[in-house]
Protein backbone atom coordinates (compact mmCIF):
# COMPACT_ATOMS: atom_id res chain seq x y z
CA UNK A 1 0.00 0.00 0.00
CA UNK A 2 2.77 2.43 0.93
CA UNK A 3 4.64 1.24 -2.19
CA UNK A 4 1.69 2.29 -4.33
CA UNK A 5 1.44 5.63 -2.57
CA UNK A 6 5.18 6.14 -2.99
CA UNK A 7 4.96 5.36 -6.70
CA UNK A 8 2.03 7.77 -7.13
CA UNK A 9 3.98 10.46 -5.35
CA UNK A 10 7.01 9.88 -7.58
CA UNK A 11 4.82 10.08 -10.67
CA UNK A 12 3.23 13.31 -9.41
CA UNK A 13 6.67 14.83 -8.82
CA UNK A 14 7.82 13.79 -12.32
CA UNK A 15 4.70 15.24 -13.99
CA UNK A 16 4.94 18.46 -11.96
CA UNK A 17 8.62 18.88 -12.81
CA UNK A 18 7.89 18.12 -16.47
CA UNK A 19 5.15 20.74 -16.56
CA UNK A 20 7.51 23.30 -15.04
CA UNK A 21 9.94 22.59 -17.89
CA UNK A 22 7.08 23.05 -20.41
CA UNK A 23 6.04 26.35 -18.79
CA UNK A 24 9.63 27.53 -18.91
CA UNK A 25 10.00 26.62 -22.58
CA UNK A 26 6.66 28.07 -23.71
CA UNK A 27 6.68 31.05 -21.34
CA UNK A 28 10.30 32.19 -21.48
CA UNK A 29 12.43 30.40 -24.08
CA UNK A 30 9.78 30.91 -26.80
CA UNK A 31 10.63 34.63 -26.80
CA UNK A 32 14.00 33.72 -28.30
CA UNK A 33 12.70 31.38 -31.01
CA UNK A 34 13.48 32.04 -34.65
CA UNK A 35 10.94 34.29 -36.34
CA UNK A 36 11.76 33.02 -39.83
CA UNK A 37 9.02 31.22 -41.77
CA UNK A 38 8.92 27.48 -41.12
CA UNK A 39 9.85 24.88 -43.73
CA UNK A 40 6.43 24.63 -45.36
CA UNK A 41 5.85 28.39 -45.36
CA UNK A 42 9.28 29.01 -46.89
CA UNK A 43 8.75 26.41 -49.61
CA UNK A 44 5.27 27.83 -50.29
CA UNK A 45 6.78 31.29 -50.68
CA UNK A 46 9.65 30.13 -52.89
CA UNK A 47 7.50 27.89 -55.09
CA UNK A 48 4.70 30.43 -55.34
CA UNK A 49 1.74 28.89 -53.57
CA UNK A 50 1.83 30.90 -50.35
CA UNK A 51 -0.84 33.27 -51.69
CA UNK A 52 -3.35 30.39 -51.91
CA UNK A 53 -3.42 30.35 -48.07
CA UNK A 54 -6.59 31.78 -46.58
CA UNK A 55 -7.02 33.57 -43.29
CA UNK A 56 -7.61 31.27 -40.35
CA UNK A 57 -11.24 30.94 -39.30
CA UNK A 58 -10.17 31.72 -35.73
CA UNK A 59 -7.87 34.62 -36.68
CA UNK A 60 -9.86 36.77 -34.24
CA UNK A 61 -9.23 34.40 -31.32
CA UNK A 62 -7.80 36.11 -28.21
CA UNK A 63 -4.77 33.79 -28.59
CA UNK A 64 -4.34 34.08 -32.38
CA UNK A 65 -0.76 34.05 -33.58
CA UNK A 66 0.54 32.95 -30.15
CA UNK A 67 -0.10 36.43 -28.76
CA UNK A 68 -2.55 37.34 -26.01
CA UNK A 69 -4.86 40.01 -27.35
CA UNK A 70 -4.45 43.31 -25.54
CA UNK A 71 -0.92 42.68 -24.24
CA UNK A 72 1.30 44.98 -26.26
CA UNK A 73 4.76 43.74 -25.20
CA UNK A 74 5.43 41.03 -27.77
CA UNK A 75 7.62 38.79 -25.65
CA UNK A 76 5.30 39.01 -22.63
CA UNK A 77 2.25 38.46 -24.82
CA UNK A 78 3.87 35.44 -26.49
CA UNK A 79 5.01 34.04 -23.16
CA UNK A 80 1.54 34.33 -21.65
CA UNK A 81 0.05 32.69 -24.74
CA UNK A 82 2.57 29.88 -24.30
CA UNK A 83 1.60 29.37 -20.66
CA UNK A 84 -2.07 29.28 -21.67
CA UNK A 85 -1.32 26.80 -24.45
CA UNK A 86 0.64 24.43 -22.22
CA UNK A 87 -2.17 24.52 -19.62
CA UNK A 88 -4.90 23.96 -22.21
CA UNK A 89 -2.96 21.15 -23.90
CA UNK A 90 -2.24 19.36 -20.62
CA UNK A 91 -5.89 19.77 -19.59
CA UNK A 92 -7.32 18.46 -22.85
CA UNK A 93 -4.74 15.66 -22.83
CA UNK A 94 -5.75 14.56 -19.34
CA UNK A 95 -9.40 14.63 -20.36
CA UNK A 96 -8.83 12.63 -23.57
CA UNK A 97 -6.54 10.04 -21.96
CA UNK A 98 -8.66 9.62 -18.84
CA UNK A 99 -11.62 9.02 -21.15
CA UNK A 100 -9.59 6.53 -23.17
CA UNK A 101 -8.57 4.71 -20.01
CA UNK A 102 -12.22 4.59 -18.90
CA UNK A 103 -13.04 2.82 -22.19
CA UNK A 104 -10.78 -0.03 -21.18
CA UNK A 105 -12.69 -0.54 -17.93
CA UNK A 106 -15.94 -0.88 -19.87
CA UNK A 107 -14.43 -3.35 -22.27
CA UNK A 108 -12.91 -5.49 -19.56
CA UNK A 109 -16.29 -5.72 -17.88
CA UNK A 110 -17.81 -6.72 -21.20
CA UNK A 111 -15.23 -9.45 -21.65
CA UNK A 112 -15.95 -10.81 -18.20
CA UNK A 113 -19.70 -10.79 -18.87
CA UNK A 114 -19.12 -12.56 -22.20
CA UNK A 115 -17.15 -15.36 -20.62
CA UNK B 1 4.58 22.24 -41.18
CA UNK B 2 1.03 23.29 -40.24
CA UNK B 3 -1.00 23.46 -43.45
CA UNK B 4 -3.24 26.56 -43.55
CA UNK B 5 -6.68 26.65 -45.17
CA UNK B 6 -6.55 27.01 -48.94
CA UNK B 7 -3.38 25.11 -49.91
CA UNK B 8 -5.16 21.82 -50.61
CA UNK B 9 -8.56 21.49 -52.31
CA UNK B 10 -11.75 20.24 -50.64
CA UNK B 11 -11.79 16.61 -51.94
CA UNK B 12 -8.26 15.84 -50.74
CA UNK B 13 -8.86 17.71 -47.45
CA UNK B 14 -12.03 15.69 -46.86
CA UNK B 15 -10.27 12.43 -47.75
CA UNK B 16 -7.54 13.28 -45.24
CA UNK B 17 -10.26 14.10 -42.72
CA UNK B 18 -11.62 10.58 -43.17
CA UNK B 19 -8.11 9.13 -42.75
CA UNK B 20 -7.69 11.21 -39.57
CA UNK B 21 -11.03 10.09 -38.08
CA UNK B 22 -10.44 6.41 -38.89
CA UNK B 23 -6.83 6.62 -37.70
CA UNK B 24 -7.74 8.34 -34.44
CA UNK B 25 -10.55 5.85 -33.77
CA UNK B 26 -8.03 3.05 -34.17
CA UNK B 27 -5.60 4.88 -31.87
CA UNK B 28 -8.21 5.35 -29.13
CA UNK B 29 -9.09 1.66 -29.32
CA UNK B 30 -5.50 0.52 -29.30
CA UNK B 31 -4.42 2.96 -26.59
CA UNK B 32 -7.33 1.96 -24.37
CA UNK B 33 -6.19 -1.66 -24.47
CA UNK B 34 -2.66 -0.58 -23.70
CA UNK B 35 -3.11 1.93 -20.91
CA UNK B 36 -1.91 1.67 -17.40
CA UNK B 37 -2.68 4.05 -14.55
CA UNK B 38 0.29 6.24 -15.29
CA UNK B 39 -0.51 6.86 -18.93
CA UNK B 40 -3.10 9.62 -18.64
CA UNK B 41 -0.88 12.14 -16.83
CA UNK B 42 2.23 11.04 -18.75
CA UNK B 43 0.48 11.43 -22.13
CA UNK B 44 -0.91 14.79 -21.02
CA UNK B 45 2.63 15.88 -20.15
CA UNK B 46 3.95 14.64 -23.51
CA UNK B 47 1.26 16.66 -25.32
CA UNK B 48 2.08 19.76 -23.25
CA UNK B 49 5.78 19.31 -24.02
CA UNK B 50 5.09 19.06 -27.76
CA UNK B 51 2.98 22.23 -27.62
CA UNK B 52 5.82 24.05 -25.86
CA UNK B 53 8.50 22.66 -28.19
CA UNK B 54 6.50 23.63 -31.28
CA UNK B 55 6.76 27.27 -30.16
CA UNK B 56 10.54 27.00 -30.29
CA UNK B 57 11.37 27.49 -33.94
CA UNK B 58 15.06 26.90 -34.60
CA UNK B 59 16.87 28.27 -37.66
CA UNK B 60 17.69 25.61 -40.26
CA UNK B 61 18.93 27.61 -43.26
CA UNK B 62 18.95 31.22 -44.34
CA UNK B 63 15.51 32.63 -43.69
CA UNK B 64 13.99 29.26 -42.77
CA UNK B 65 13.08 27.79 -39.42
CA UNK B 66 11.72 24.49 -38.20
CA UNK B 67 10.17 23.17 -35.05
CA UNK B 68 9.71 19.79 -33.45
CA UNK B 69 6.86 17.73 -34.92
CA UNK B 70 7.03 15.42 -31.93
CA UNK B 71 5.08 12.44 -33.24
CA UNK B 72 8.04 10.07 -33.08
CA UNK B 73 9.04 11.38 -29.65
CA UNK B 74 5.51 10.90 -28.32
CA UNK B 75 5.31 7.40 -29.83
CA UNK B 76 8.56 6.34 -28.17
CA UNK B 77 7.46 7.74 -24.80
CA UNK B 78 3.83 6.56 -24.66
CA UNK B 79 3.38 4.20 -27.63
CA UNK B 80 2.42 5.03 -31.24
CA UNK B 81 -1.36 5.07 -30.72
CA UNK B 82 -1.32 7.30 -27.64
CA UNK B 83 1.54 9.27 -29.21
CA UNK B 84 -0.50 10.12 -32.31
CA UNK B 85 -3.34 11.16 -29.99
CA UNK B 86 -0.95 13.50 -28.13
CA UNK B 87 -0.09 15.34 -31.36
CA UNK B 88 -3.77 15.48 -32.36
CA UNK B 89 -4.55 17.10 -28.98
CA UNK B 90 -1.80 19.66 -29.67
CA UNK B 91 -3.22 20.39 -33.15
CA UNK B 92 -6.72 20.90 -31.71
CA UNK B 93 -5.44 23.38 -29.13
CA UNK B 94 -3.33 25.15 -31.77
CA UNK B 95 -6.53 25.97 -33.66
CA UNK B 96 -7.24 28.45 -30.83
CA UNK B 97 -3.92 30.05 -31.72
CA UNK B 98 -4.99 30.25 -35.39
CA UNK B 99 -2.18 27.84 -36.32
CA UNK B 100 -3.07 25.18 -38.92
CA UNK B 101 -6.28 25.67 -40.90
CA UNK B 102 -9.55 24.21 -39.63
CA UNK B 103 -10.36 22.69 -43.03
CA UNK B 104 -6.78 21.34 -43.06
CA UNK B 105 -7.09 19.69 -39.64
CA UNK B 106 -7.48 16.25 -41.21
CA UNK B 107 -4.40 16.83 -43.36
CA UNK B 108 -2.39 18.05 -40.40
CA UNK B 109 -3.49 15.16 -38.15
CA UNK B 110 -2.57 12.72 -40.93
CA UNK B 111 0.86 14.23 -41.62
CA UNK B 112 1.97 15.46 -38.22
CA UNK B 113 0.31 12.95 -35.88
CA UNK B 114 -0.37 9.62 -37.62
CA UNK B 115 2.54 9.49 -40.08
CA UNK B 116 5.22 10.74 -37.68
CA UNK B 117 4.07 8.57 -34.76
CA UNK B 118 3.65 5.28 -36.63
CA UNK B 119 6.51 5.66 -39.12
CA UNK B 120 8.76 7.08 -36.41
CA UNK B 121 7.96 4.23 -34.05
CA UNK B 122 8.50 1.53 -36.68
CA UNK B 123 11.89 3.05 -37.56
CA UNK B 124 12.74 3.30 -33.85
CA UNK B 125 12.04 -0.41 -33.30
CA UNK B 126 14.14 -1.26 -36.36
CA UNK B 127 17.12 0.85 -35.27
CA UNK B 128 16.85 -0.35 -31.68
CA UNK B 129 17.07 -3.93 -32.90
CA UNK B 130 20.37 -3.17 -34.63
CA UNK B 131 21.82 -0.78 -32.07
CA UNK B 132 20.81 -2.50 -28.85
CA UNK B 133 18.84 -1.27 -25.88
CA UNK B 134 21.28 0.52 -23.59
CA UNK B 135 20.11 4.04 -22.69
CA UNK B 136 22.54 5.75 -25.04
CA UNK B 137 21.73 3.51 -27.98
CA UNK B 138 17.99 3.84 -27.42
CA UNK B 139 18.37 7.63 -27.44
CA UNK B 140 20.33 7.47 -30.71
CA UNK B 141 17.76 5.13 -32.28
CA UNK B 142 15.01 7.53 -31.14
CA UNK B 143 16.80 10.56 -32.58
CA UNK B 144 17.56 9.01 -35.95
CA UNK B 145 14.02 7.59 -36.29
CA UNK B 146 12.47 10.95 -35.39
CA UNK B 147 14.79 12.76 -37.78
CA UNK B 148 13.78 10.55 -40.71
CA UNK B 149 10.08 10.86 -39.83
CA UNK B 150 10.18 14.59 -40.71
CA UNK B 151 11.09 14.35 -44.44
CA UNK B 152 8.66 11.41 -44.68
CA UNK B 153 5.93 13.66 -43.31
CA UNK B 154 7.00 16.32 -45.84
CA UNK B 155 6.76 13.69 -48.57
CA UNK B 156 3.18 12.89 -47.54
CA UNK B 157 2.37 16.61 -47.73
CA UNK B 158 3.89 16.66 -51.22
CA UNK B 159 1.64 13.77 -52.21
CA UNK B 160 -1.40 15.65 -50.94
CA UNK B 161 -0.21 18.73 -52.83
CA UNK B 162 0.22 16.66 -56.01
CA UNK B 163 -3.34 15.33 -55.65
CA UNK B 164 -5.10 18.45 -54.46
CA UNK B 165 -2.81 21.47 -54.51
CA UNK B 166 -4.85 24.57 -55.39
CA UNK B 167 -1.88 26.25 -57.09
CA UNK B 168 -1.02 24.78 -60.47
CA UNK B 169 2.70 24.17 -60.12
CA UNK B 170 5.48 21.80 -61.05
CA UNK B 171 4.93 19.10 -58.44
CA UNK B 172 8.47 17.75 -58.77
CA UNK B 173 9.96 21.08 -57.69
CA UNK B 174 7.61 21.26 -54.70
CA UNK B 175 8.53 17.72 -53.62
CA UNK B 176 12.26 18.42 -53.95
CA UNK B 177 11.99 21.67 -51.97
CA UNK B 178 9.77 20.15 -49.26
CA UNK B 179 11.91 17.07 -48.71
CA UNK B 180 15.20 18.98 -48.98
CA UNK B 181 14.15 21.61 -46.44
CA UNK B 182 12.71 19.02 -44.07
CA UNK B 183 15.85 16.89 -44.07
CA UNK B 184 17.39 19.92 -42.32
CA UNK B 185 14.41 20.31 -39.97
CA UNK B 186 14.73 16.58 -39.26
CA UNK B 187 18.24 17.06 -37.91
CA UNK B 188 16.83 19.39 -35.25
CA UNK B 189 13.97 16.98 -34.62
CA UNK B 190 16.47 14.15 -34.15
CA UNK B 191 18.63 16.09 -31.70
CA UNK B 192 15.67 17.27 -29.58
CA UNK B 193 14.09 13.80 -29.59
CA UNK B 194 17.34 12.02 -28.70
CA UNK B 195 18.09 14.42 -25.83
CA UNK B 196 14.53 14.26 -24.49
CA UNK B 197 14.40 10.47 -24.58
CA UNK B 198 17.82 10.34 -22.90
CA UNK B 199 16.61 12.68 -20.14
CA UNK B 200 13.48 10.61 -19.45
CA UNK B 201 15.48 7.36 -19.57
CA UNK B 202 17.82 8.81 -16.98
CA UNK B 203 15.08 9.86 -14.58
CA UNK B 204 12.17 7.46 -15.17
CA UNK B 205 13.08 4.63 -17.61
CA UNK B 206 9.95 2.78 -16.44
CA UNK B 207 7.82 5.49 -18.09
CA UNK B 208 9.32 4.99 -21.57
CA UNK B 209 7.03 2.81 -23.70
CA UNK B 210 9.77 2.15 -26.26
CA UNK B 211 11.87 0.18 -23.75
CA UNK B 212 8.99 -1.50 -21.94
CA UNK B 213 9.93 -4.88 -20.53
CA UNK B 214 13.65 -4.17 -20.74
CA UNK B 215 15.19 -6.43 -18.09
CA UNK B 216 17.65 -3.93 -16.65
CA UNK B 217 14.90 -1.48 -15.65
CA UNK B 218 13.19 -4.19 -13.65
CA UNK B 219 16.49 -4.98 -11.99
CA UNK B 220 17.12 -1.30 -11.36
CA UNK B 221 13.73 -0.85 -9.82
CA UNK B 222 14.02 -3.85 -7.55
CA UNK B 223 17.53 -2.66 -6.69
CA UNK B 224 16.15 0.77 -5.83
CA UNK B 225 13.43 -0.85 -3.73
CA UNK B 226 16.05 -2.89 -1.88
CA UNK B 227 18.12 0.16 -1.01
CA UNK B 228 15.06 2.17 0.00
Amino acid sequence: MSGLRESRKRLFVFIAAGLLVCFGLAGLVSGFASGSPDGLEKVAGDQGFLETAQDHALAGSPLAGYQVQGVSNGRLSGGLAGLAGVSLTFGLGLLVFSGTRALRGDRRDAVITDS
Amino acid sequence: MHIPDGFIDAPVSIAAGVVAVVGMTYCVKRASADLDDRLAPMAGLVAAFIFAAQMLNFPVASGTSGHLLGGALAAILVGPAAGAMCVAVVLLIQALFADGGLTALGLNITNMALVTAFVGYALFLLFKRFLGSSDGRVAVAAGVAAGISVPISALVFSLEFALGGVADLNVGAVIAAMVGTHVLVGIGEGIITGLTVAAVLRTRPDLVHGVRGRARDLELRSGAAATA
